[in-house]
């Protein structure tokens, strides 16, 4: 951007993919404090055993979350320098973060599944 | 769905046409050149570099000027500028500009020495500026700022470490130049680090108080001035007032000019188009009366192309296919629907010699996907309105953003669909709005069902969409192999993956595993059953026996072929992968509610109510703001890796025509017609 701020725009979407990681936590977030009765409605009464099962459900997105975030961070840096260097292969850089999403979608995936499971 | 035929085109001409010819061609721009004959004895390319610089430098100096221009009269563009295209100007305005060239070059000079004197000019006010500063300090002094001698006396001025007094200065005289009785020292000014001070001293003992001085930090001033630092001062000032008098009557000038500034654009574009033709006129092979120049063409325009040219000049032109091993530039060529998505394929990778064009199957897969994902009907409106009423308002705006915008109108579309189907308009709006407002909550029906009450089915569905993208892709490898007449490649790598597939997938879905997690039960007559496990075997020995089929070492054939079904692994996470859209189809609709949720929790008065649309506003927008991103990005991957990882690998050579390429005008030309 430095060099040649009219690819802002490109270097924007490959910025945002990240992000998207984030929100993934919140819902997981959401669901569960609803279910719970935290976000409206009145506070289930929780034994420890769920307690620690809603625990253990939101891990898989809490902990690959994290971990896969920061890995896309870096892959989304290096997609940037790609669009510096090769404007043109916008679409094939900015694969690359997409790519290391997986994971978080499939943890997001199974955390919905157990939070959705858990009987409160 | 295709790959526009190209064949080559060669024109042999006499070299009084040559200026007409190229410049005709550069205007169709049909014509990407690339020569097969090279130098001999009777043909030569001309050296046009010196030429070709000449035009550039001009081009770029009048874009240089166009800059300039833009800093002092910046030009009041409106957001959507960039969605206008380039400026429509008649052959004949084309033509006056041309023969006023030269002016125009003049006046991008003028421009840009203006300019330059203009940067002068503001230095120099710093610099006059910089020296009042200087000053400052001493503007209390009533006599020059500098050493002065009489007969008998001298004066210095000078600067001391902070915090030092008259009485100091007397005490370090008398230790250390106590002969010096006579020195006299005015404090001028104090600052924090620094105090300014005057001494005057007898001659004799100038030195020795000077030492003595600066042997506790005196030092000097920095500048010495021919005048009182008062009058000194008033002096500098009024040179800053002429300086900035001259600066504001160059931007006048300057601004001035910027009535030419549309001419000067012009004239841009004319010195490029120029720069491109001698690029090419250098690469041509020239006999004493003829040139020659040969490329490729598009078919479909080749032949009337070369009649045309035939008769409005004495001209050979002839059309022939290509050569086995020439690699052609390709052009894709689809339906209007499917043409928006060539952009993908083109980010991607174009096909190579023998590839098809996935165009039209991936556009179809594209927007059902991307509907999936965004899933609110709402969303859709609002994207589909907003591409729709921009192609329309602004009919010259280039084509690949014509064909971006088209794609969303058309994914925005997909999204209403999907949005009725699932049930979410601004997620689950309508049931807060009526359940805060009006006491009952109705929740608009959805057409199939709500992903939120019913995951695990949105699930299936997904995988199951997934297998059919991922079978279709497989289908057109089986397609190509046969077209290519590889029936042995056909039957190993297609057909028995398939096999292998379908039978598993019948073994999978009457087991427990399955129920388990769809919750229902599927039963299988017992032939099925064991129609599904036969051809699960047969598939994986048969993978295993041919998948090294190249190797003769029957080990090592067998080794690869077991590595080959391990691909199986491979086919469980690209169908895995499809769960994404359960998930972002999932995430736009949670997310929703919980903005919705957001503003409802607010009481329920006037205040209560301009918050809450505040919150549906801005967070709405940001909801479809990333979850637009989030679908476009990710269907992209499943396109690009899922689909094309089956049977495309593009590395094509995209069509770079000869032809007029303006950055802000475009002359209305005649068509071939």
């Amino acid at each position: 951007m430095t060099e040649d701020p009219g690819k802002f725009a490109k270097v924007l979407i490959i910025q945002l993919l990240p992000g998207t990681q984030g929100l993934y936590g919140l819902l997981i977030g959401f669901i569960t404090l609803s279910k719970i009765g935290v976000l409206g409605g009145g506070l289930a009464d929780l034994s420890v055993q769920t307690g620690l099962l809603i625990l253990a459900a939101c891990l898989p997105i809490g902990v690959v979350g994290l971990l896969s975030a920061i890995a896309q961070g870096k892959t989304a840096a290096a997609a940037i320098g790609i669009v510096a260097k090769k404007p043109d292969q916008f679409g094939k850089a900015m694969l690359f973060p997409a790519m290391v999403e997986t994971y978080a979608i499939l943890a997001l995936l199974i955390s919905f599944l157990a939070v959705s499971g858990i009987q409160v | 769905m295709a790959v526009l035929k190209m064949q080559r085109i060669s024109i042999c001409a006499l070299k009084k046409d040559r200026k007409a010819i190229l410049e005709k061609l550069q205007s169709m721009g049909v014509l990407e050149v690339n020569h097969i004959l090279e130098e001999d004895e009777d043909f030569h390319k001309m050296d046009t570099v010196g030429k070709k610089q000449g035009f550039e430098k001009a081009a770029a100096s009048v874009d240089q000027s166009l800059d300039i221009l833009e800093r002092y009269a910046p030009e009041d563009k409106s957001m959507f500028a960039a969605l206008e295209g380039k400026k429509l100007i008649s052959v004949d305005e084309g033509m006056k500009v041309q023969e006023e060239r030269r002016d125009l070059l003049r006046t991008a000079k003028q421009i840009y020495d203006l300019d330059r004197e203009h940067a002068e000019q503001l230095a120099s006010v710093t610099k006059l500026a910089n020296s009042i500063e200087s000053l400052a300090p001493w503007l209390a002094l009533d006599v020059p700022l500098k050493v002065m001698k009489t007969e008998r006396t001298v004066f210095f001025p000078g600067t001391m470490p902070g915090g030092t007094t008259a009485e100091k200065v007397y005490e370090i005289l008398s230790e250390k130049a106590p002969d010096a009785e006579s020195a006299d020292v005015h404090i001028i000014s104090q600052e924090q680090s620094t105090v300014y001070l005057a001494v005057i001293c007898l001659r004799e003992e100038a030195g020795a108080v000077e030492d003595a001085l600066r042997s506790e930090g005196f030092a000097r001033p920095s500048q010495s001035w021919d005048g009182v630092p008062a009058r000194e001062k008033e002096r500098l000032e009024q040179k800053i007032a002429e300086c900035r008098d001259n600066i504001s009557e160059i931007e006048e000038k300057i601004k001035a000019l910027a009535s030419e500034r549309e001419r000067l654009k012009i004239v841009a574009d004319y010195y490029r188009v120029r720069a491109d033709k001698y690029e090419v006129l250098g690469t041509l092979p020239q006999s004493e009366r003829t040139f020659v120049i040969s490329g490729y063409i598009p078919a479909a325009v080749a032949d009337k192309t070369a009649d045309y040219l035939m008769k409005k000049y004495d001209c050979m032109a002839d059309v022939e296919e290509l050569q086995e091993d020439e690699e052609p530039p390709v052009i894709l060529k689809n339906n209007p629907f499917s043409a928006n998505m060539e952009g993908v394929v083109e980010s991607y990778g174009l096909p190579v010699k023998g590839e098809i064009d996935p165009t039209t199957i991936m556009s179809f897969f594209y927007v059902f996907f991307f509907g999936m994902m965004l899933s609110d009907a709402a969303y859709g409106v609002i994207v589909s309105i907003v591409c729709g009423i921009l192609v329309l308002k602004f009919p010259r705006m280039s084509q690949g953003m014509k064909k971006s915008l088209k794609l969303f109108f058309y994914c925005g579309l997909s999204t209403i669909v999907w949005g009725v189907l699932f049930g979410g308009y601004f997620g689950n709006i309508v049931d807060i709005v009526t359940g805060k407002f009006f006491g009952t909550t109705i929740t608009p029906p959805a057409l199939w069902f709500v992903p939120l009450n019913e995951p695990m089915k949105l699930l299936l569905y997904s995988l199951l969409f997934g297998v059919i993208h991922l079978f279709t892709g497989l289908a057109i490898k089986g397609y190509l192999c046969i077209r290519d007449g590889k029936i042995m490649d056909f039957f190993c790598d297609v057909v028995l993956w398939f096999m292998l597939l379908i039978g598993l997938i019948l073994m999978l879905l009457p087991s427990d595993l399955f129920a388990s997690i769809a919750q229902m039960e599927i039963v299988f007559p017992g032939w099925l059953n064991t129609l599904a496990k036969a051809l699960a075997i047969i598939g994986a020995v048969g993978i295993v026996l041919m998948s090294g089929r190249s190797n003769k070492n029957p080990a090592l054939r067998i080794a690869l072929g077991a590595y080959d079904l391990y691909n199986i692994t491979g086919w469980l996470s690209d169908v895995l992968s499809y769960s994404r859209l359960l998930a972002l189809g999932l995430a736009t609709g949670v997310i929703a509610s919980v903005i919705n949720q957001m503003g409802s929790m607010l009481p329920n008065n006037v205040i209560g109510i301009i918050f809450f649309i505040l919150i549906f506003i801005v967070g709405h927008s940001m909801n479809l703001a990333i979850n637009l991103l989030g679908a476009y990005v990710h269907t992209n991957r499943l396109q690009f890796v899922e689909f094309f990882g089956k049977f495309y690998e593009g590395g094509g050579r995209p069509f770079h025509p000869f032809r007029e390429n303006t950055k802000y005008a475009e002359i209305k030309e005649e068509t071939l017609s």
